[in-house]
């Protein structure tokens, strides 16, 4: 699902040489004795779709709102262009936002609203109207320029909107939950619209989200907010795949965590004990830890196999009792009690229509294969 | 120590309602005034109605129909408009002199205009005021909101006309303010504000300031504030913003506001009287002198009735921005 490149040999992030477009320097944020925003440093490059990622209450939307102007950092820098935005009010800031709630003017048209930008800035009345009528029609608006925003539906307000902070073609937008208001279908179907419209135009993108679908949709990178801190940065397939902690491998997706102990610590392989599963885990790369510390072993349900007969593979086999199933069409759930009492937690393709799936309390194998899952240490 | 609850009062009271309900006697007239078509919401809605009806709309056809009178020196002092002549004929006499009389003598049409001007006047330097103190008030913290609120309307526990009299002490030659200014050498002599109109535009907006900052307030608090965030962020500065965004959102509440400060302040003829001067003539202050200094209850009614008809264009239009705004809000 992570927007793939090929045409770039190197992506900005990876290259030493490439200079961020927003550089956030040690910004912390405190309301009273609250820490929204803890000694944060992030770089976003030109053209990325960055997505801030995390629960509410994260300090995400407050970093946004940082960016834009609305807030003032306590401590730290932060630059826009190589520019430090320091004292620098929202209304001069090379920046526009998309707001959650839309906040559409709702005594102007839809024409009025989204020329807003472009009068504040003196541009002449044929030019404007020129460059509102090509923003309507890019978010398929055109006819709608009349009406009062009260009259649109709730996808056609987010359009608005859309079409309003990006008529003065800011080279950063930033938006708030941009999908957060819109029902599950019309949500997929503009998920793949802005990404195409932030191809096309080349805007560096900052999203924040709580929805972890949409972020894995919409970013570039992603950055994993808990607490006012950011716990891991990286493309939508690093954090799914190679979590670096706990919290971040059960924030997205789904996942079955065993605590454990390293019991052999080798360079090019590790062995977990884990009493919680009743055995003991092959992982087929080296962790580092301190050997007899405490670790957890990620395993994500889609990556577990389900068996009848036991597979033919020395490590990572557990036996267990099916307990409950969810079948979800495209795939189906399984919840399995390993010996020890441990629930796993299994996804399985419905590849066919045969009847003979497993069924509940039936005896069943689980596996997983030495690569499948990542070792975390807090 | 008893082991029943004490039932509370709300109690008592439905438990009273119902029983009154179910009375037989009450169920048949109950029965009966649904068959006339009458419900229970119907006799609730009534009794505004009707309370508008006796103390409105009959007080308003009495000083419509004495309007249309002549003077006579009897009790009550003017003539009665029906007369049974002997032969049983039904005498109507409609005197037209009345209004001919407010017409022809320019006292009342510039008593009128005076007092559309003073009114006029006072409600834009109430609304000059009251915008700023009512958006402080607005944007005040939580705490500090309800007394800023409640010292906006501490005046009212005070008698209006105390308060009136107040500034007469405040306004003349002999006023603290006076002797602060010559002190500070300001002033080389004492200037007496009183009987003068700004007297009595001091008094008016004194006395109406609450009228204009509550629905101001209201209409403030209300106004979502990431709009004045997304203006900021479009590149629009704070000024602008409060004349493209803040000012247009609130609307209704300056509508509002200058209805309750010029309605009443037309009439108004307490603070003419005290306050102004032989010059600031307002209509109020000459229909109570019609009434009282002339007794002629006739010419009185008129001059009320001309007010009236003057002040129903304003609350149309008043009523017609508040279904604007209605609309515009859904």
């Amino acid at each position: 699902m992570a927007n793939t490149r090929p045409d770039e040999k190197l992506k900005p992030w990876q290259d030493p040489q490439a200079l961020p477009y927003v550089r956030i320097e040690r910004v912390t944020k405190r309301f009273g004795d609250f820490v929204a925003v803890n000694h944060v440093s992030l770089d976003i490059y030109q053209g990325e779709a960055f997505c801030l990622l995390g629960a509410s209450g994260c300090g995400k939307t407050t970093l946004l709102r940082m960016l834009a102007g609305f807030e003032d950092p306590c401590e730290g820098r932060l630059f826009i262009d190589g520019q430090d935005m320091t004292g620098i009010p929202p209304y001069e800031r090379p920046v526009n936002m998309m707001f959650q709630s839309y906040a559409l003017f709702p005594h102007m048209s839809v024409e009025d609203n989204v020329a807003f930008g472009l009068r504040q800035d003196g541009v002449p009345k044929a030019e404007r109207q020129e460059r509102v009528s090509e923003m309507l029609k890019l978010v398929a608006l055109d006819g709608y320029g009349k009406r009062r925003p009260q009259q649109l539906s709730g996808g056609q307000r987010q359009r608005v909107a859309l079409a309003r902070s990006l008529v003065k073609r800011p080279k950063l937008l930033l938006l708030d939950e941009p999908l957060g208001a819109l029902d599950k279908k019309l949500r997929e179907n503009t998920q793949f619209e802005l990404i195409n419209l932030q191809e096309k135009l080349g805007v560096t993108f900052v999203i924040v989200t709580h929805d972890q679908e949409e972020a894995m949709t919409l970013a570039s990178r992603i950055g994993v907010m808990n607490h006012g801190r950011i716990l891991q940065t990286g493309t939508p397939s690093d954090i799914y795949e190679y979590p670096t902690s706990k919290y971040v491998a059960d924030f997205i997706g789904s996942v079955n965590m065993f605590e454990g102990r390293l019991v052999e610590d080798e360079p090019d392989y590790v062995r977990i004990e884990s009493p919680e599963l009743g055995g003991t885990v092959f992982v087929d790369h080296g962790v580092s830890s301190a050997p007899d510390a405490k670790v957890w072993v990620a395993v994500r349900p889609e990556k577990v196999r389900l068996d009848r007969e036991r597979p033919d593979q020395p490590d990572n086999v557990f036996s267990g009792t099916v307990k409950e199933i969810a079948y979800l069409g495209d795939v189906s759930r399984y919840l399995v009690a390993l010996d020890s009492g441990k629930l796993v937690r299994v996804t399985q393709p419905n590849t066919d229509r045969r009847d003979d799936r497993v069924t509940w309390e039936e005896q069943v194998w689980v596996s997983w294969s030495p690569g499948a899952n990542v070792v975390v240490t807090q | 120590m008893s082991p029943v609850a004490q039932p509370n009062l709300g109690q008592v009271l439905s438990g009273l309602l119902q029983a009154l309900l179910g009375w037989a006697p009450v169920r048949a007239a109950q029965g009966r005034l649904k068959d006339w078509g009458v419900t229970g919401r119907m006799a609730v809605t009534a009794v505004p109605y009707l309370w508008l009806l006796v103390f409105f709309l009959v007080p308003f056809f009495i000083v419509l129909k004495i309007s249309f009178s002549s003077v006579e020196i009897a009790m009550p002092p003017f003539a009665p408009l029906i007369q049974w002549a002997d032969d049983k004929v039904m005498l109507i006499r409609l005197n037209l002199g009345n209004y001919q009389f407010l017409w022809e003598d320019e006292l009342y049409s510039s008593a009128l205009l005076n007092s559309l001007k003073m009114a006029g006047v006072s409600t834009i330097l109430a609304l000059l005021m009251g915008y700023p103190m009512a958006y402080g008030i607005a944007r005040s913290s939580r705490e500090w909101r309800n007394i800023l609120l409640m010292l906006v309307m501490l005046p009212f526990w005070t008698s209006f006309l105390l308060r009136i009299y107040a500034w007469i002490g405040l306004l003349g030659i002999n006023s603290p303010i006076n002797q602060m200014l010559l002190a500070l050498g300001l002033i080389d002599e004492p200037v007496s504000l009183l009987q003068t109109d700004w007297a009595v535009y001091i008094g008016i907006v004194y006395s109406y300031l609450p009228f204009m900052v509550l629905p101001l307030y209201t209409a403030i608090e209300k106004l979502d504030g990431t709009l004045l965030e997304a203006a900021a962020d479009l590149g629009c500065r704070p000024t602008r913003a409060f004349f493209n965004i803040t000012l247009p959102l609130t609307k209704e509440g300056i509508v509002a506001g200058c209805m309750l400060v010029f309605i009443p302040a037309t009439g108004e003829f307490v603070i003419p009287a005290l306050l102004g001067g032989p010059d600031s003539l307002m209509i109020g202050r000459v229909l109570w002198e019609e009434f009282f200094n002339n007794r002629d209850w006739p010419v009185a009614s008129a001059v009320a009735i001309l007010l009236l008809l003057l002040l129903v264009g304003p609350i149309m239009l008043y009523q017609r921005a508040q279904q604007a705004a209605g609309g515009a809000h859904r």
